[in-house]
């Protein structure tokens, strides 16, 4: 089995730990990144689902209420 | 700028809008029924097919793969379209996602209830389903890359990260979880056996729970949250951190469905570890919801479709906090297997997704028909009645939970049991069934209403199947990425992007399960615990095949309070043959893994007959079905043979005279139960059960262990 094959390696029980530190290393990346993100970027993003909107949203207004 | 002409593709959302209703009332439906079965057995109607431990997976099946997977479908098609300004790939992929799914669906619901089930949790499905389910899958991802890689819009929007997410995890967590042998059209071993499998099988569920029910309604939200407010995200910023987060982190919190388990310690603490981390990006995600309504909340009060929106952000916040509270060991002695357990997880169904379905729904189909919501009323009016039905389900499950674990925990001052009869503390409870039932209900009658109300609405519109749109085509610029830029760049790249987002959960996953399948040490072999008989392997597939599963667990914690209710604590090496595990999730009943030999076969011959000629008043279901069907003998050297080549240590040749030995011992409880004064027969099939359940736990009975 898959497992027999990794006993062969030497020290695979650094790969968890290097695993660990460089999960921890990328993620403070992205937050650094996040947080320095171009302001103009951030707008033109969150816009993205709000564009080409051909008509205004009003969810339910008006319609035949049941009396 | 050269601007082009398409059309966004709603056929494919309305196929699957429509699925969505049906099979959320079926799936409702079928809840309601099983709700009213804990306290009124006769529900069952005398019929297998219709017992409470076939239609229980049926149940979650029903919702979390029907209801909430078409729901998935039918948003992620029409989000995706916009927001990446292109019609579908493929319309044909997409018929044949919407068809191959239903297909799915009917398959499981008949398999289901005629009893082919793996016994593992929401991955009940026999080895076919489970590759039809792989295949659509493809497809569906297939033609959402292919969408997002022919986009009009240079960036891809934070919605679409976690659909991505969602495609390549699930695919992930399937495929490794049904890794299975056959041995028949309908019935398969899984490769892992006892704790391993329990580890892959709780990595698979909590992900299902991770990468099914919440990323694509995460996706969900980041779309149609702001479109309902018709305002942007409260900060895009926190978004990307939510994504990311959740990616990090969900993957390895698993094994917190297994405290004080016979997984090893080290597995339990990382499970509790990433589970507690996980609060931060899960409320991080939930304030960024409501937020996005700052300012804005007096629409709340006018619009239906907000107020689901809101409770529905509420309630993923309640889960995930509980959620991690409840991989806290302290809190999970008391909480595990219990109906609290029943309470979060509906908390989730019913007000995370079901209510965001509900707003979803309700603000998409008037837009595809060109009209108004028929009735805003009947939209408030289903608010209420399902916000009253989630109080009146969640409240007195908590209530019932914690009754019964604490009634299962009190000593006397004599240091014995106060309840040692386990029938007390359920019938202690069943009120509180009554009152769940009734909140049932309510949620099901508003599902009701909505369906009224959507009908009405598509009568009164007209349906546009093709709805015209332009936008200026993409021309890819070469952009070195430059300092900063490298995520700014890789939102752009979806398919990288997704090979990341595999990366990252596969490194959690294989730090998560592969050291209980490599260091031996993880699980202590003991000399004295032997493969099953040939008779008692056939018993335990009948126990899979009736769900016993779903009621009651096969793992005695270490707790005083268990030791002394059912015998010595489960080891993880008993497990070593157990191909699935059994230990299930929730105590309807008692435990049974210390239950050999506690009972003559006589008893167990009636119990089954009529559990309340044993136990009065018990809240079991009869199963005199057992005691006329044949067993089915002929299966026994297939099933043999796949044992032995998953590593079972059955002796060569055994295949050749299993059946003689079955009959052998089959005979042998026979004749013991025919001495005792009972009609018994040895060629059916209540005598391999029995002949399984008086084996059960019994193997470190016979010597002292021995531990390596």
């Amino acid at each position: 089995m898959f497992s027999d094959n990794l006993e062969t390696i030497d020290g695979v029980s650094i790969f968890p730990i290097i695993g660990l530190i460089l999960f921890f290393l990328i993620f403070i990346g992205i937050v650094i990144w996040a947080f320095k993100a171009d302001k103009k970027y951030i707008k033109k993003m969150e816009n993205i689902p709000l564009e080409n909107d051909n008509e205004e949203s009003t969810n339910t207004e008006n319609e035949n209420e049941i009396q | 700028m050269n601007v082009e002409k398409f059309s966004y593709d709603n056929q494919i959302v309305k196929l699957f809008t429509f699925a969505t209703v049906f099979w959320g009332i079926v799936g409702m439906l079928v809840g309601l029924w099983i709700a009213l079965q804990l306290y009124i057995p006769e529900l069952n109607f005398s019929l297998q097919y219709t017992t409470f431990g076939r239609l229980r997976p049926l149940h979650t099946n029903a919702v979390i793969f029907a209801f909430v997977g078409n729901a998935i479908f039918a948003g992620v098609y029409y989000s995706l379209q916009r927001v990446c300004k292109a019609r579908m790939y493929s319309d044909l992929l997409g018929k044949l996602h919407f068809w191959g799914w239903q297909l799915i669906i009917v398959f499981a619901a008949i398999t289901l209830v005629m009893g082919f089930t793996t016994s593992k949790e929401y991955a009940e499905l026999e080895w076919p389903i489970d590759i039809m389910i792989a295949v659509v899958w493809v497809i569906f991802g297939y033609n959402m890359m292919a969408t997002i890689v022919k986009r009009r819009e240079k960036h891809i929007y934070v919605a679409v990260w976690f659909y991505i997410a969602t495609f390549v995890t699930v695919a992930v967590l399937h495929i490794v979880n049904s890794i299975e042998i056959p041995v028949g059209l309908l019935k398969s071993y899984p490769v892992y056996a006892g704790v391993q499998d329990a580890l892959v099988q709780w990595w698979y569920g909590h992900n299902a729970v991770a990468f099914f029910l919440t990323t694509p309604y995460l996706g969900l939200m980041y779309y149609y949250l702001p479109k309902a407010a018709n305002r942007p995200i409260y900060s895009y910023r926190l978004s990307i951190l939510h994504f990311w987060a959740l990616i990090f982190l969900y993957i390895w919190a698993g094994p917190h469905h297994l405290l004080y388990s016979a997984l090893p310690d080290w597995a339990q603490s990382l499970g509790t570890v990433f589970s507690i981390m996980l609060i931060a990006p899960s409320w991080g995600g939930m304030l960024n919801g409501l937020l996005t309504l700052r300012g804005a909340w007096d629409r709340v009060r006018d619009d239906p479709i907000l107020k689901f929106m809101v409770v529905a952000v509420t309630s993923y916040g309640m889960a995930t906090f509980e959620g991690p509270m409840l991989s806290l060991k302290s809190l999970n002695a008391v909480t595990h297997f219990t109906d609290w357990i029943i309470a979060h997880v509906h908390i989730g169904a019913l007000g995370w997704n079901g209510f965001l379905t509900f707003g979803m729904l309700y603000w998409m189909l008037p837009r595809m028909f060109n009209t108004k919501l028929y009735s805003k009323k009947l939209a408030n009016a289903h608010f209420w009645i399902g916000t009253l039905g989630i109080v009146l389900y969640a409240i007195p499950l908590y209530w019932a939970g914690l009754t019964q674990s604490l009634m299962w925990k009190e000593f006397t001052p004599l240091g014995l049991l106060q309840y040692p009869n386990f029938l007390e503390t359920v019938l202690q409870i069943v009120p509180m069934y009554i009152l769940r039932s009734i909140g049932g209900l309510l949620y099901f009658t508003g599902m009701f209403v909505m369906t009224y109300n959507l009908f009405k609405t598509v009568k009164q519109g007209s349906f546009i199947a093709n709805e015209e749109t332009e936008a200026p085509a993409l021309v890819m610029v070469k952009e070195k990425p430059a300092r900063g830029m490298i995520h700014r760049w890789l939102e752009k790249k979806p398919v990288v992007f997704a090979i990341i987002a595999t990366g990252v959960i596969l490194i959690g996953s294989v730090v998560e399960l592969v050291p209980t399948f490599l260091v031996e040490s993880n699980i202590p072999t003991i000399s004295s615990v032997k493969p099953y008989s040939p008779l008692e392997l056939q018993g335990r597939d009948i126990y899979i095949r009736e769900g016993c599963v779903s009621c009651h667990s096969q793992m005695v914690r270490p707790f005083r309070s268990e030791t002394e209710r059912y015998g010595e604590y489960s080891k993880a090496g008993e497990y070593v043959y157990d191909h699935p595990f059994l230990w299930g999730s929730k105590r309807t009943g008692p435990d049974l893994h210390r239950i050999g030999g506690k009972y003559s076969n006589l008893w167990h011959f009636m119990h089954m007959e009529n559990p309340r000629s044993m136990s009065p008043g018990s809240l079991m279901p009869p199963y005199p079905w057992l005691l006329t069907q044949d067993l089915d003998v002929e299966s026994t050297p297939a099933k043999i043979s796949a044992m032995r080549s998953l590593g079972v240590p059955y002796d060569e040749g055994l295949e050749d005279y299993a059946i003689g030995e079955l009959s052998t011992q089959a005979q042998k409880i026979a004749m013991d139960l025919i001495e005792n004064g009972a009609p018994a027969d040895p060629s059916k099939e209540i005598i391999a059960l029995i002949a399984y359940l008086q084996r059960l736990g019994t193997d470190i009975k016979v010597n002292d262990t021995e531990q390596e």
